[in-house]
């Protein structure tokens, strides 16, 4: 305050100063994020209208890799359907699952925490290592499952052997591996709920299912938005579980869109059709996320 | 009366309903105690009929035998590396560009960062082509660099520290520098300290992600020598073939370091998840 009449000389030494102390602070990170983010985004777009081999030269051919995803490329429709089919399957169970254990453990439950720490594990638990055990449980005729179903007089099919029994498989493998994350969540949203509209509901007499439809859900509809985002987003990404447990099959029963986009990409070598494919997941990601930001207004209740 | 038999009917329905959880619990958990009773059990004994949870013997030395057929403390230590090291690089420059887009004043600052926004939503694999002909033109295949630098500048940790940064009040970092404190003093001695729930959560779930990636390490390390735990487990299920013992002895292994963190960051991790949504999957 004191030194109101400051010389310009010291102002623009200081002005250059803060300038050097934007670039410090902001360097190191606008480099990294230039050079891995927006420059591979931008050439993912680029090298999806080439025909890139992995070796070799590169050729411009237009929409060709879009077309040919749509117009001739039967196995892609396929891997659209299998991703569609885990994504609604996945998330339908997975929500049921993870809002259900949390209204159940939020209701009075003894030991709580261990109950927590047990649904929680597989979340963080390498997915890798969750798909394997899960292999072993589904081993047809003398793996767990099978043996178990044998020994009350139940013939188990070939879980993952079976092109009708595959994908419920990996998503039953998966909705295991994935709803504690959500559960998490949901429990933040109940233990957020004031206890006096429960007491109101108890003096009322309401039941449990009332309370949960008219109290419970609603107050906690803004986190099973946001869950039901994230997941959808997670599921359409889904690559370990049938990468381990199926290797894609039986054919191509279990291939999703990114396993697809690693067998084009990585297993081909070819590139410019992997990238396609890329943008074309990003776009629907998009597109979905855009749809339920919208859609949210018709029944989610901020407080 | 009536109440008492109100009474009595509400602890029956609570005991039953703690009874049927722990049944649930059982159940859930029951995938990773069979993973241990397996490895435990002699090779001749893991598709016995009937199906018995523990087999002759407690043959431990599966352990062994596990941990031997492949450098599996090659794996843990490229894992630590990568993932502590990643870690580092992200919570540094992360919080580091976080004070600049809350705190300096400079040209552009709003549209740089909804750019960051933007990419909020960018998926890993609509990445990894493009990321693969990088890593290749740097000669960063089968390195540590490969597996760390292309996930360390994300906006993700960028944008989390920022909004942390805005909540903090200006006025300590405006008395101090009056007192004539330096903007990196301000940074590192007024703001970073009170950042220290923000930057725990972040790192742990940072940690996690670069943990149990698979994905990239799959197409970037070929060599056995640079895989990371899960490249490694998948290693061992291509090589054992059937030898499941040895394979769910591999996947315990590679289990624990994972229940550890539960147990001992859960705090962080319930909080991260609640706040944030960190780490979807």
């Amino acid at each position: 305050m004191g030194k109101v009449q400051a010389p310009k000389r010291n102002q623009t030494i200081a002005a250059r100063r803060r300038r050097w102390a934007v670039l410090g602070f902001l360097g190191p990170n606008l480099i990294g994020f230039l050079v891995f983010t927006i420059f591979p985004i931008s050439a993912s777009l680029v090298i999806s209208f080439y025909e890139w081999p992995l070796l070799g030269d590169a050729v411009a051919v237009g929409f060709k890799n879009f077309l040919r995803m749509f117009t001739q490329d039967p196995v892609f429709w396929q891997i659209s359907f299998n991703t569609i089919y885990f994504v609604v399957g996945y998330i339908i169970l997975n929500l049921v699952v993870s809002i259900g254990l949390a209204v159940w453990l939020t209701s009075g439950i003894r030991f709580a925490g261990l109950f927590r720490f047990v649904f929680f594990l597989p979340v963080v638990a390498p997915m890798v290592a969750n798909s394997v055990v899960w292999r072993l449980l589904f081993v047809p005729d003398t793996g767990l499952f099978a043996a178990a179903l044998a020994t009350i007089g139940i013939e188990a099919p070939n879980w993952l052997g079976s092109p009708n029994w595959a994908m419920p498989s990996v998503i039953l493998m998966s909705v295991w591996a994935g709803f504690g994350y959500n559960m998490i969540i949901f429990i933040a949203g109940i233990q957020a709920i004031p206890a006096s509209i429960y007491e109101a509901a108890e003096i009322d007499g309401v039941n449990a299912w009332t309370r949960f439809r008219h109290i419970t859900f609603p107050m906690i509809s803004p986190s099973i938005f946001f869950a039901t985002v994230m997941t959808l987003i997670s599921a359409l990404k889904v690559f370990e579980q049938p990468y381990i447990l199926t290797g894609g099959g039986p054919g191509s029963s279990t291939t999703t869109i990114v396993f697809y986009l690693y067998q084009q990409g990585f297993q081909n070598y070819d590139l410019g059709y992997a990238s396609s494919i890329a943008w074309m997941l990003f776009l629907v990601i998009m597109f979905v996320t855009a749809i339920q930001f919208w859609g949210q207004k018709k029944w989610v209740h901020y407080a | 009366m009536g109440s008492l038999r109100m009474n009595r009917g509400k602890t029956l329905k609570a005991a039953l309903s703690q009874t049927l959880l722990t049944l649930v619990a059982v159940v859930m958990i029951f995938p990773f105690f069979w993973m241990i009773t397996t490895a435990l059990k002699p090779a001749a004994e893991v598709f016995s009929v009937p199906p018995r949870i523990v087999g002759s013997e407690l043959r431990w030395h599966n352990f062994i035998d596990a941990w031997n057929y492949l450098p599996f403390s090659r794996f843990i230590v490229n894992g630590l590396v990568v993932s502590g090291i990643g870690t580092a690089i992200v919570l540094i420059s992360s919080s580091l560009a976080a004070f600049a887009f809350s705190r300096l004043h400079w040209r552009g600052r709003d549209g740089v960062f909804l750019i960051y926004l933007g990419t909020l939503m960018i998926p890993q694999e609509v990445l990894v082509v493009p990321m693969f002909m990088i890593m290749r033109e740097l000669g960063w295949i089968n390195s540590y660099a490969g597996l760390i630098m292309p996930w360390a500048f994300t906006a993700f940790g960028t944008f989390l520290l920022r909004q942390f940064f805005m909540t903090l009040p200006r006025e300590l970092e405006e008395a101090a520098t009056i007192d004539g404190a330096g903007i990196w003093t301000v940074y590192w001695r007024i703001l970073l300290p009170l950042t220290r729930p923000a930057m725990g959560t972040l790192a742990v779930f940072t940690f996690i992600g670069y943990w149990n990636s698979f994905l990239w390490p799959l197409l970037i390390v070929s060599d056995v020598n640079m895989a990371t735990v899960p490249l490694g487990l998948n290693m061992f299920l291509g090589q054992t073939g059937n030898q499941w013992n040895l394979l769910m002895a591999a996947a315990t292994i590679s289990v624990i370091p994972s229940a550890l963190l539960v147990i001992a960051l859960q705090k962080y991790l319930v909080k991260g998840i609640a706040l944030s949504g960190l780490g979807g999957r």
